[in-house]
């Protein structure tokens, strides 16, 4: 390993422009006779529109445009979709109800578009959004997943009767049945998974620019994958073709998710900027966030885990209801089926497992991918049944799951995931340690003697990342393949543009990216840039989420750069007159091994460009191409243990100290690493302390602003113990598992459970707030 | 029916921002933040909530934090302000955003102008030193998603340190 290359601490090419205050986020472009568009929006939950009126807004100072849903149909733009196709278990397809970008006849939560206003300022459009004119007749409401499937609740769409999309189920579920038959011991346990608002500190905005002279789109938009928004706008909305449709989606201020999906303000900026003949570009305000963002989680599950005498699972059963909003957006139907269901098993060896999961309906915002996505939602229920079990048992947490581990590979679960690598014991032990896990009950007597209740929690997840083999994706409903691809561009002097669909939203790509290549061909970093995040530079790409930017867009990397090195020393060895097997790269130099016969790196590129003098029939350049499809998901996994203080007269919880131990396989730049694992641990430890999303029985969201819903903030949490283990993921060239999700998957079952075994009560869901501790230990009295 | 340009109530703004004077009109309702970006072309102070809790637009304001969402443009009419692009000097990173770049205090960038600018005021403010629970009391105010602190937190205390304030060390 070089000072730059693989596994080095490097510091962030991306730093100084961030720093500076030079980023370039979508509201800091700008382009000439740009106007600005304000969205009218659903106030009801539920609600048929009976009429819009747009005269008076039109009349308004600086007004250009008011259009609604009926224009857009008129124009051919299509309905929003989801793009995994889940069957139900009785073979019949999920029911998705039409959700079109400017809602014409119903809305069915509080922030439905309805409308869009244009003018020359944002306050001019706000104040003409004021004046459209929309009249209501008001429905009948539901926001609970649970209730929305009783009897006679409120219809949500006329596709989805009961308002149940799909019952779908994976496992065994006669084995499973015969298995708790066997148990000697079995534990219950009804656990909610709590919604979460993602929350990206860059509110959502897009800027579409309509080309009149070339009939020719631009949109730039904060996506997280700006190819497949451009792919869908293209191949189901009707917006423009894709050789008319320049997606770019430039510095993204975080995503955690809820950037992936293609949302209608994207689409209706782009169509509008056609309409008024302007560039359109629309802002999200954080309440706007809040509303219309996908949100996450929202299960309510029942499950059960069956043991046999001697402490060994027999089998699991596991029953969810997951709310997925109002409208199905792009990947909702993927999150709580093949992304949580396959990681029930866990660290463990369970021979019977079976699931069943009803998404439904409801009048909310649309619930979607967020940070883990289905994995932590699967590792909540796993790793706080196991904790309950072994306080069942009278056995220790950590010996219950030693007990039941993995240890052979590959491993092949009831529920399609087949694990390649790992070593959970390792991941345990090294947690164990740093937390002085054997100390605890002193701490505990000692904190009690001062008045305040100790607990410690673990959780031991696992999650599957490098998402994803396209072919195995596709037989389980996918409408995409989620392969990546790079471009390995050598300019003539030697240095290097590589190219990828991979996007960076605070990742640090222009970094690790950059390190592979430092590595391969000794050039400086500094000589090296990473492009990515624009339809027109880089070819097609799927972009960034599920961990996948390591695992899956590096190896692309390394495809190409496979091929480039090979060409290379096609030239050196014809250039220095030896044998091609002999030729190596090493700090910059091209060379033959043994001997003092070298080429500079840039002298090769040069070759490959003057093409003076290059191997008979071989084609001048040196830039190559590479799609990577993995062969396999990656298994991340981890032990994270959670000690908390927490004051009885007030139900306040301190987290006293935090210990994450975290198999990644390999890692490029442990910084990156470390700040990625610090990130999810807050994300978690805020889903498990602190964020509550909340709507009244009317629909209303209660936690629409950051005075109403709790972010955690650098007072709330503490600094964090991580480290790493390393077994080398066996299915992608450079060994990466994949990092960016463990935190968040990690944390939430660690906290409650040591919280749970502070206050002696179980019966706590989250977010466990001061007011919901304390009535838990006054429950427990 | 379309206001003429003399019947909108447009108000005067003069101010010294990152050392050089400038002027410039706007709109009554205009918040200091909207005047820097789009008035100004000063982008790097960025808008992340309607409610002043995020703490991404904060600037100084003579010397002082300042939340430039919570100020009207007109408010701020003769002060000095400085933003996140005025505080490196000659090219040279201020040493706060050494601190940042060298702790890996930021991910995604956004919420980074106001914690620097946060930062560099709370530095100031405490010439006898900081400690971690100090540090992250003071960003109560500052809201970042992608980090969760403890880096950025690191940052603070090296730069306070090297600022030649001397870190009190945590009890």
């Amino acid at each position: 390993m070089g000072v730059e290359g693989i596994g080095s601490r490097v510091l962030r090419k991306e730093d100084k422009r961030f720093l500076t205050g030079k980023g370039r986020y979508t509201d800091d472009m700008v382009v000439p006779g740009m106007k600005h568009a304000v969205f009218v929006r659903s106030p009801h939950a539920h609600a048929k529109i009976t009429g819009i009126s747009t005269g008076a807004a039109l009349k308004m100072p600086g007004v250009i445009g008011v259009l609604t849903g009926k224009e857009l149909k008129a124009d051919g733009i299509g309905n929003l979709i989801c793009g995994w196709m889940i069957q139900s278990k009785d073979g019949t397809p999920m029911k998705m109800g039409a959700w079109s970008p400017l809602a014409t006849d119903t809305v069915r939560y509080v922030g439905d578009a309805v409308a869009i206003v244009v003018a020359d300022t944002k306050g001019e459009a706000r104040d003409a959004a004021e004046a459209v004119e929309i009249a209501y007749e008001e429905l009948p409401v539901v926001v609970s997943a649970v209730e929305a499937l009783k009897p006679g609740a409120p219809q949500v769409h006329p596709e989805a009767p009961g308002n149940l999309i799909f019952d779908w189920d994976i496992g065994d579920e006669k084995a499973t049945a015969d298995a708790f038959a066997r148990a000697a011991h079995v534990t219950t346990l009804d656990i909610d998974n709590n919604r979460l608002v993602p929350n990206a500190m860059e509110p959502r905005a897009a800027l579409g620019q309509y080309d009149a002279a070339e009939d020719h789109y631009t949109c730039w938009t904060t996506s997280q994958n700006p190819h497949v928004a451009r792919l869908v706008m293209s191949a189901f909305y009707n917006v423009a073709p894709e050789n008319k449709l320049r997606v770019i989606a430039p510095d993204v201020g975080g995503g955690f998710g809820s950037k992936i999906f293609i949302y209608p303000e994207e689409i209706v900026c782009l169509w509008a900027s056609k309409k008024t003949g302007v560039p359109v570009k629309w802002v999200a305000d954080r309440t706007e966030s809040f509303l219309c963002d996908a949100h996450g989680r929202d299960h309510a599950t029942h499950a059960q885990i069956a043991f046999d005498k001697d402490h060994k699972i027999l089998g699991l059963k596991v029953e969810t209801i997951a709310n997925l909003g109002a409208y199905m957006s792009l990947f909702s139907s993927s999150v709580p089926t093949y992304l949580y269901a396959t990681l029930l098993s866990g660290q463990y060896d369970i021979p019977a497992i079976h699931a069943n999961v009803k998404t439904v309906y409801t009048n909310t915002a649309p619930v979607d991918a967020y940070r883990g996505a289905g994995r932590p939602e699967a590792s909540y229920v796993l790793e706080r049944i196991m904790e309950t079990a072994a306080r069942e048992l009278k056995i220790s947490p950590a010996e219950l799951r030693r007990r039941n581990f993995i240890r052979a590979f590959p491993h092949q679960t009831p529920v399609i995931m087949a694990y390649d690598a790992g070593d959970f014991d390792a991941t345990l032990d090294a947690s164990m340690k740093a937390a002085d896990y054997a100390g605890f009950e002193k701490r505990r007597t000692e904190a009690a003697g001062r008045g305040k209740l100790r607990g410690i929690g673990m959780s031991c997840y696992i999650e599957a990342c490098g998402i994803a083999p396209s072919a195995a994706v596709g037989a389980l409903g996918a409408g995409v393949g989620l392969w990546e691809s790079a471009e390995v561009r050598v300019n003539a002097v030697g240095t290097i543009e590589i190219l990828t669909g991979s996007h960076s939203h605070g990742q640090g790509h222009e970094t690790t990216f950059a390190q592979l290549a430092a590595e391969r061909f000794g050039v400086p970093l500094d000589s090296i840039s990473i492009v990515h995040g624009d339809t027109d530079k880089v070819q097609m790409g799927m972009g960034t989420y599920g961990s996948r930017s390591g695992a899956v867009g590096m190896s692309a990397v390394v495809k190409a750069m496979d091929k480039v090195e090979a060409k290379a020393k096609k030239i050196a060895a014809h250039l220095l007159e030896a044998d091609e097997a002999d030729i190596e790269i090493k700090d910059g130099n091209v060379r033959v091994a043994g001997t003092d016969k070298s080429l500079p790196w840039f002298q090769v590129a040069l070759a490959s460009y003057t093409a003076h003098n290059l191997p008979s029939g071989m084609e001048p350049g040196l830039k190559e191409t590479a799609f990577y499809d993995p062969s396999n998901f990656t298994f991340p996994a981890g032990c994270y243990i959670c000690e908390v203080e927490i004051d009885p007269e007030t139900g306040t919880t301190k987290i006293v100290q935090f210990v994450a131990a975290d198999d990644f396989g390999k890692i490029i730049n442990p910084m990156i690493v470390e700040g990625q694992v610090h990130g999810g641990l807050a994300q978690g430890i805020g889903q498990a302390l602190l964020e509550g999303t909340h709507y009244d029985e009317s629909g209303q969201l209660l936690t629409a602003s950051y005075m109403d819903y709790t972010m955690p903030r650098a007072q709330d949490l503490p600094s964090f113990n991580i480290m790493t283990t390393e077994t080398p993921c066996p299915s992608n060239p450079l060994g990466i598992k994949g990092c960016g999700e463990a935190g968040a998957i990690g944390s939430p079952p660690a906290v409650m459970n040591a919280i749970t075994d502070a206050i002696r009560n179980n019966s706590l869901s989250m977010p466990a707030t001061p007011q919901k501790v304390w009535a838990a230990i006054q429950a427990a009295k | 029916m379309t206001k003429a340009f003399w019947e909108e109530p447009m108000a005067k703004v003069e101010l010294v921002v990152n050392g050089r004077a400038v002027k410039g009109e706007a709109e009554d309702r205009t918040l200091l933040v909207h005047f820097l970006r789009e008035n100004l072309g000063l982008t790097g102070t960025h808008v992340g909530c309607d409610t002043s809790q995020c703490g991404a637009c904060v600037v100084h304001v003579d010397g002082r934090a300042v939340k430039s969402c919570t100020m009207l443009a007109v408010q701020a009419s003769g002060a000095e302000v400085t933003t996140i692009e005025g505080i490196a000097l000659n090219g040279e990173l201020h040493p706060v955003q050494t601190a940042f770049r060298e702790h890996h205090g930021l991910q995604c960038g956004f919420c980074t102008p106001g914690m620097i600018m946060s930062s560099v005021d709370m530095i100031r403010r405490h010439p006898e030193g900081l400690d971690e629970a100090t540090v992250r009391a003071e960003l109560e105010g500052n809201i970042c998603r992608c980090t969760g602190y403890h880096n950025i937190v690191q940052a603070v205390l090296d730069a306070s340190e090297k600022m030649g304030k001397g870190a009190v060390k945590a009890a």
